[in-house]
């Protein structure tokens, strides 16, 4: 079978070297995956490539990754046609090259939002409200009336769905069409929830070395709670806003600055942690050509994360409005750049884990 | 100069034990390893799973598996050729060594998937032997055991039966190193084709070898020559039929064959030469290299049809494909018509005729041949038809040095050294005369190893 990109050649080659081995299937789902095929289409690699987490422990428990001939490097390859899927499936294509140009369009397009929401400010009302408006009733809305706000973001947000949701159909229909149960999304969240297979089969993570002392797992979960929580937050609030008619500020107290502020501590541990790891990691299990991708990923969600926490913290000052230009211009980019970056890493395992939970079913119902 | 307690020359699964038990009772261990980091430890990097007593199913072992019938498979697979009190002593302590070996940090998971007859003797190791290596690495440098790669040991002073020193060549030249007590624990000297060829001449250069091309053996040379005893003889070893597309060295598991009980064997003459439904997987698995070796120019090719080509493993190399036999005969060299009347003899004598069943011996046979398929006897009928060639693989050999009850070596003379210990390949010939048990390499590491490490430091207090 041949294959579209040298990465997916050479994963095709690891897949068969590795399912004449074996060893490693005790330590995630890419090799029991692995095993229930003989030959693997690029929509198969994809998904396996999708299914790993990148702890790194195979590349360690392997005889044969380099120096020897047979040069075996799971995770590396996998991560590298990994990258490259998101950018394969992505739409609309003329959009794919962002994908390598993610951290120079991550930077523009933030310097742009937030220079347009400054200038909006002080075009938009009166020029002093920029660095006043901590003083008047409305707060956010003395800078930006809330319709114009829910307008903007919302489309944003609804672009972001769609382009998604036409990336991750792509992707799901690339390994065939999958028959997901309900069992199977609950296997698959519970997976995804827990990071199961990002312990090296419970040794642990590797990052920079051959000992397993990576503490990924627990950045990755301060990033996403954060995430999930920053997500409830904005939630909860449009809710009080339409149903309970609320209008924001929201007292310290309430429960939509609660969640905010968790999640923002949240999202500014965890990407910290992250990138930490990330400029420690060993060469070999990293990508060519992402590194803007990723680090710009990680980027984005610390200004979102530490720019809302900081509105919470000096809201009652003049740096409100700046800070406010920051948070909405890092929200905004991060939404508008979603589809085309390291996001949709998290949409894709997701679905590879699925896909995974019902192979594994049909399979262990053929073999009973 | 430093004198150590304990100096230890190898770096797989017996050195590690050995250093591990020892440093555990206090002694200050060195050990020097030959190769380079990344192929540290020899054959521990290929091996999966251990072979272990038990009397009762554990989370990873699906039913008991007592000390006497590990006995009876051993005296089974060697012809009786044993030191049999050695091996009931080693029998006695496996017990132990699934739980000891676990509190160093190594873990198990249940069979791989493709080897599921053994899930009820072997552990094997969750990642693989190399995983398993890193976690005992981990646990005696986290003990403060010294290791030492690309040294190697090229000579060892003895006086009067007792190790005074070892001379160590490293990348800065030579040093001389001076321990209480010596623990040789530096596996087989299978990479040594010359010295092979003393057990099978010329044969010899044809062998491939499974493992890494450091184990040459020159430790073993070096204390046979200072007056330790020998044992077993130059041709025994574990050989295994490979891919004879595998590299020289180092090609591991991924090169094995596992399809002999599908289609019929045959030599460069194109004929059969072996009952190829003798005995079921992984007992069948350990005869082959030695068939293979016995044929002309060494090599041999396992021929079957397209039914049969998802049945087992698979394996690094895809099989050699026809969709004629006389073409298979072509793409393989050998004469078509001699093949063509070879598959068709066997052919017409299969009986047949009951269910088919890799998985025991299924009573379906030729009859009439003068070398009969006794099982598994299906006709090679439907193309494509395929062929795998096959060599001799070397795993380990077994020509070592004679040790006792505790792991000390014995002199020529019948003198037990006092202070000189040996631990795995290096003395697996005191348990295997002959024949192969899978997983049994790495308990004669592990139990001899940790018995080392014990008696060693018990004589340095």
């Amino acid at each position: 079978m041949s294959h579209s990109t040298p990465a997916l050649t050479e994963a095709n080659r690891l897949m068969t070297v590795c399912n004449s081995c074996r060893y490693c299937e005790g330590l995630c789902a890419v090799f029991p995956a692995m095993e229930l095929k003989r030959s693997f289409s690029d929509g198969d690699l994809n998904h396996l490539a999708n299914l790993c987490h990148n702890c790194g422990a195979c590349y360690h428990d392997c005889q044969f990754t380099p120096p020897h001939e047979f040069a075996v490097n799971v995770p590396g390859t996998l991560a590298q046609v990994r990258s490259e899927s998101y950018a394969h499936y992505a739409w609309p294509a003329a959009a794919r090259p962002l994908f390598a140009r993610h951290g120079t369009a991550l930077a523009i397009g933030l310097t742009l939002t937030v220079a347009l929401f400054i200038a909006g400010f002080v075009a938009a009302g009166d020029p002093g409200a920029l660095t006043s408006a901590h003083l008047a009733e409305g707060r956010f809305y003395a800078l930006m009336p809330h319709n114009a706000m829910v307008a903007l973001f919302g489309a944003a947000f609804l672009w972001m769905l769609v382009a998604v949701f036409m990336g991750a159909r792509a992707f799901w229909r690339d390994a065939g069409t999958p028959q997901i149960g309900a069992i199977d999304h609950a296997h698959a969240a519970h997976d995804a929830a827990r990071l199961r297979y990002l312990d090296g089969g419970g040794m642990g993570c590797f990052n920079d070395s051959d000992q397993p002392d990576d503490r990924r797992k627990l950045w990755h979960h301060f990033t996403f709670y954060g995430f999930l929580l920053c997500f409830a937050a904005t939630s909860l609030a449009t809710l009080y806003h339409y149903i309970l008619g609320w209008s924001a500020p929201y007292a310290w107290h309430s429960g939509p600055a609660l969640l905010g502020i968790a999640g923002g501590i949240g999202l500014t541990v965890g990407p910290l942690g992250l990138l930490r790891a990330k400029q420690t990691r060993m060469n070999e299990l990293g990508t060519q050509g992402f590194r803007g991708m990723e680090v710009g990923f990680i980027l984005i969600l610390l200004i979102t994360g530490t720019s809302g926490l900081a509105l919470r913290l000096l809201g009652e000052t003049p740096l409100l409005g700046p800070l406010l230009a920051l948070h909405l211009g890092a929200v905004l980019t991060f939404f508008l750049t979603m589809p085309y970056g390291k996001f949709v890493h998290g949409l894709y395992r997701y679905l590879a884990l699925a896909r995974h939970a019902r192979d594994m079913r049909r399979h262990s119902l053929q073999t009973d | 100069m430093t004198q150590w307690d304990v100096l230890v020359a190898g770096g797989g699964n017996a050195a590690l034990c050995a250093a591990i038990a020892a440093r555990r009772a206090g002694c200050s261990v060195l050990v020097l390893e030959k190769a380079p980091k990344f192929y540290r430890g020899g054959n521990t990097r290929h091996t999966r799973n251990m072979r272990c007593a038990h009397d009762a199913a554990t989370g990873t072992l699906t039913g008991p598996y007592t000390g006497d019938e590990f006995m009876e498979d051993l005296l089974r697979v060697t012809g009786g050729n044993t030191d049999e009190a050695l091996s009931r002593m080693m029998i006695a302590r496996s017990y132990d060594m699934l739980d000891w070996i676990q509190e160093q940090g190594v873990r198990f998971q249940p069979s791989l998937g493709g080897t599921l007859s053994l899930g009820r003797t072997n552990s094997f190791f969750l990642g693989g032997g190399r995983s398993m290596l890193n976690a005992l690495y981990r646990t005696a440098e986290g003990l403060g055991v010294v290791v030492r790669y690309e040294h190697e040991i090229t000579g060892v002073e003895i006086e009067g039966h007792r190790f005074r020193a070892a001379t160590v060549r490293h990348q800065d030249g030579e040093s001389r190193i001076e321990a209480q007590t010596f623990i040789a624990a530096s596996g087989g000297f299978q990479a040594d084709i010359d010295w092979l060829k003393e057990g099978w001449g010329e044969r010899a250069e044809n062998f491939l070898i499974r493992g890494t091309p450091y184990n040459k053996g020159s430790l073993t040379r070096a204390l046979i020559d200072s007056g330790v005893q020998q044992i077993g003889d130059a041709a025994q070893c574990h050989a295994v039929a490979i891919d004879a597309r595998a590299p020289k060295y180092d090609g591991g598991i991924i090169t094995r064959l596992d399809c002999v009980v599908f289609g019929i064997v045959v030599n460069k003459n194109a004929e059969r030469f072996y009952d190829e439904g003798e005995d079921i997987w992984p007992k069948r698995y350990a005869i082959w290299g030695r068939l293979v070796a016995a044929q002309p120019e060494q090599i041999a090719y396992i021929v079957f049809d397209a039914p049969n080509l998802e049945k087992f493993m698979p394996s690094l190399f895809p099989p050699v494909e026809a969709d004629s036999i006389a073409g298979l005969a072509g793409k393989l060299s050998l004469d078509p018509a001699a093949l063509a009347d070879t598959v068709d003899a066997f052919n017409n004598a299969v009986v047949g005729g009951r269910p088919f069943d890799h998985t025991e011996p299924d009573g379906n046979r030729t009859q009439g041949l003068p070398i009969d398929k006794t099982n598994w006897a299906q006709r090679i009928e439907t193309p494509p038809f395929y062929a795998y060639p096959v060599r001799p693989g070397i795993t380990f050999t077994y020509l070592g040095v004679r040790v006792d009850a505790h792991a000390r070596m014995v002199m020529a003379d019948g003198a037990v050294s006092e202070n000189m210990f040996a631990a795995g390949e290096i003395m697996a010939g005191n348990v295997l005369g002959q024949g192969y048990a899978a997983g049994i390499g790495m308990t004669i590491g592990a139990v001899f190893g940790r018995l080392a490490g014990e008696e060693a430091a018990a004589h340095v207090a």
